[in-house]
């Protein structure tokens, strides 16, 4: 059994780490928190050079042809560090709709461009409150024109292209929604940016009038594929967020380690040593979780929707659980804009919310074992 | 990434495989396979034989206590090879409950810790079942704070006298022999006192009382030496050197990897599958579906840590301290889980085994068991100093008791 990544998996992972370190301190998520920039144009720009936009993109669309692992890797890095650029719309769910979905001239238009780094992607699916659902897809495609609304749209306003789900029939079958390429540079997108909970991070409201937009995958087909994007996405993201936990729970045990109180490291109480196991507990279940995951994403395993659910579930919990309990050890200082403990706080919940909410998952984590069973 | 045995791993596991399913007890299988939590139990049958006869038909066959080595009773296996017989053994490793302390930590203190001749003559018996071990250390004033014992061992001639209480003593009852940690000089610091000894539990002064649990059940006893004599021959490692001895053996208490812990999810999930409440089916209540999910990650997070340690072991090396988490979350979940499954049963769920009342029994073993198991074994409070202490690299409490004379130290908390 070899249930771990190779070693020049972790390899990629540790240049990662360092290439992160060095390019995205926690002052260059503050940049773009404090509003000074809408992402980080540099170190977009340095991840395209490292390989690591294009790290799963076969070579003959300009990536790196490396894997969904290498991906994995790479994704918990970028939590680790909270970097502030499009990432995850741009790899995790625009790259992972044209490579499932896309003919072979919007692979070639649209795939080595994510690679270098000159395009931004995003997938607009959301229209207001709620989870992941066709019903909710109200925004209508005809003729090969989009009309409606969508927000939030994640990176909406900096993005180059999105993926658009859109309406295409009225029988109330997941059939009805249809996906589509939009050239949001083109004309007929409007682009709001909206404030949100995680301003390192960007949100935007997208509104389409007459927009020319050319279909991605089959008519009809649009709900398929994206299950199939967002189980993907789901992995991907649980392994950013099990890095934000694990910065997380390091900066509470680091700091409980030097601070002092009461003449003693306040690390050497067990009302604080307890709430930092706990931390470590929830870590590292969601870590094992995202491990099942990554092997279903790379094998393109039947146990990829459970193993997806289970991964962004354990992951979202133990981020928001890190998070929260990191502020918690440092006290008042926690408490603080200085400190960089709201920003973990910040990206875990927003991030909890961003591929459908916890809820959501757990409803479809169920209703996936039960489909197993059945079976 | 994969869940593949190498070639050398499958042709082991086609071997165990192969001899399992012509050897073991299929009579006891679906019994075996049932009884995963609370307490194993076969009807119209002794566990205790039943066990004991397995276990001595694995030693002929040089499948007991693999990882020792082969001149002790055991195989000479590799850890990986360990793990695979636990799998392979399934339902049936259930039966080698009564020699989890035997196998797990006293046989390695004594292979550690005792002489060649004593080495040859007990361990064979050990690993093949015909002698079973139970470890005497907890005491009703150290539990948690196991260097607190009062059980002394006092030097006359060649032999040693005991006198004192143990507490906690798992399968005393049914005990040949045992190891015991004793106090040999009260009037330095606590550790620095104790002596750790084997003795026969048949000796003379050695009278053992079942203790009848909060859930009913007797898995335990109160064990009270009266001028119990040991020969200084059975003394392991130096005096008053017992404490580094009882941290071999508490080193040696692993976590089975290869056979999991009950959480009590999947008995949780089947039961919510099919129970219909008023309105409709449990499986399709929001309320029951996150609360499912929530253990359901649990669950599986465990399972696949567990998969993370067995991958390390393949590779020859030593697993991560991550395998530290799985009785501390178990535990609590198990109590959870079980009282979410009576809860949904409403005012029946109190009830047990009435008709109108669906497994209750089970979930009933299960919450009533549960506190024992957040106890037993290192408390859920020492398992977080554990992982706070050895993983995180926090500070050790400071220990008021530290440098004080044993028999200085206050011995009531008020008045």
């Amino acid at each position: 059994m070899n249930f771990d990544f190779s070693d020049e998996q972790k390899q990629m992972r540790d240049e990662a780490r360092k290439f992160l370190a060095e390019k995205c301190p926690p002052k260059a998520v503050r940049a773009v928190l404090d509003g000074n920039a809408s992402y980080d144009k540099d170190l977009w720009k340095g991840l395209a050079e490292m390989g690591f936009l294009g790290v799963a993109i076969p070579e003959e669309f300009g990536g790196a042809g490396a894997g969904h692992l290498e991906l994995c890797v790479i994704a918990e890095e970028m939590g680790r560090a909270l970097a502030p650029v499009p990432f995850s719309s741009t790899v995790y769910l625009a790259a992972e709709a044209i490579l499932l979905a896309g003919s072979a001239a919007q692979k070639k238009k649209w795939l080595p461009a994510i690679a270098s780094g000159e395009a931004i992607g995003t997938l607009a699916l959301f229209e207001g409150k709620g989870n992941p659902s066709p019903e909710a897809i109200k925004l209508a495609a005809s003729g090969g024109m989009l009309n409606g609304v969508k927000k939030p749209v994640p990176d909406g306003a900096i993005a180059d292209f999105a993926v658009v789900a859109a309406r295409t029939g009225s029988t109330g079958r997941d059939s009805d929604i249809s996906l589509f390429l939009v050239d949001l540079k083109a004309g007929g997108v409007e682009a709001r940016a909206l404030t949100n909970l995680d301003p390192s991070r960007g949100q935007a409201e997208l509104t389409f009038r007459n927009c020319k937009a050319e279909p991605l995958g089959a008519a009809g087909e649009g709900w398929s594929v994206l299950s199939q994007v967002f189980d993907r996405a789901a992995v991907l993201m649980a392994f950013e967020q099990v890095g934000g936990a694990d910065r997380a729970l390091e900066m509470g045990r680091d700091y409980a380690l030097d601070r002092i109180a009461f003449g003693r490291p306040i690390g050497s109480f067990q009302a604080v040593k307890h709430m930092l196991a706990d931390m470590y507990v929830s870590a590292t279940l969601a870590r094992s979780n995202c491990y099942y995951g990554a092997w279903a994403l790379s094998t393109n395993a039947s146990e990829l929707p459970e193993a997806a659910a289970a991964a962004r579930i354990s992951a979202t919990q133990a981020f928001q659980h890190c998070a929260k309990n990191n502020i918690q050890v440092h006290g008042g200082m926690g408490f603080t804009w200085e400190f960089d403990c709201h920003m973990y706080y910040r990206r875990a919940n927003a991030t909890a919310l961003g591929l459908g909410s916890l809820s959501y998952w757990e409803d479809q984590l169920i209703d996936r074992m039960r489909k197993r069973n059945a079976a | 990434m994969n869940f593949d045995d190498t070639p050398q791993e499958a042709a082991f596991r086609a071997e165990a495989r192969a001899w399992i399913a012509a050897n073991a007890p299929k009579q006891y299988e679906d019994e075996l396979k049932k009884s995963s939590l609370g307490r194993t139990a076969l009807k119209g049958a002794n566990i205790l034989e039943v066990a004991k006869v397995w276990q001595k038909k694995k030693a002929d066959a040089g499948w007991a206590c693999l990882h020792w080595p082969k001149e002790y009773g055991g195989r000479g296996a590799t850890p990986i090879e360990r793990v695979i017989w636990q799998q392979e053994e399934g339902p049936f490793g259930r039966l080698s409950g009564i020699f989890i302390i035997g196998h797990g930590m006293c046989g390695p203190t004594m292979m550690a810790f005792a002489g060649e001749e004593e080495k040859k003559k007990y361990l064979p018996p050990l690993a093949s079942g015909e002698k079973v071990w139970c470890q005497l250390f907890s005491e009703p004033a150290g539990g948690s704070d196991v260097a607190g014992l009062r059980t002394r061992a006092e030097r006359n001639g060649d032999d040693w006298i005991i006198n004192g209480q143990k507490i906690w003593t798992s399968g005393a009852h049914y005990s040949d022999y045992g190891i015991l940690l004793t106090r040999t000089d009260p009037n330095v610091a606590k550790h620095k006192g104790l002596t750790m000894f084997f003795l026969d539990m048949k000796s003379p002064g050695v009278e053992i009382k079942p203790i009848k649990q909060a859930n009913g059940a007797s898995d335990f006893n109160e064990v009270y030496f009266t001028d119990v004599k040991i020969p200084d021959s059975q003394r392991l490692g130096a005096v008053n050197d017992g404490w580094n001895v009882s941290l071999t053996t508490l080193m040696n208490e692993r976590m089975s990897i290869g056979a999991g812990v009950s959480t009590g999810f999947p008995e949780l999930f089947e039961f919510c599958n099919s129970l219909m409440l008023d309105d409709g089916p449990a499986i399709e209540d929001r309320n029951v579906r996150s609360k499912l999910a929530h253990w359901a990650v649990k669950a599986s997070g465990l399972k696949y840590t567990s998969m993370r340690a067995i991958s390390a072991l393949s590779k020859g090396q030593r697993p991560g301290p991550e395998n530290s988490i799985g009785k501390l979350v178990a535990g609590s979940m198990i109590q959870d889980v079980a009282a979410y499954a009576l809860d949904l049963q409403g005012a029946a769920g109190a009830l047990v085994g009435a008709e109108d009342a669906e497994a209750t029994g089970k979930f009933q073993a299960m919450l009533l068991r549960a506190p024992g198991t957040r106890v037993e074994g290192g408390t859920d409070e020492i398992m977080r100093n554990i992982i706070a202490e050895r993983v995180l690299g926090l500070p050790g409490d400071i220990r008021v008791d530290k440098d004080v004379p044993f028999n200085k130290i206050p011995t009531r908390g008020r008045g």
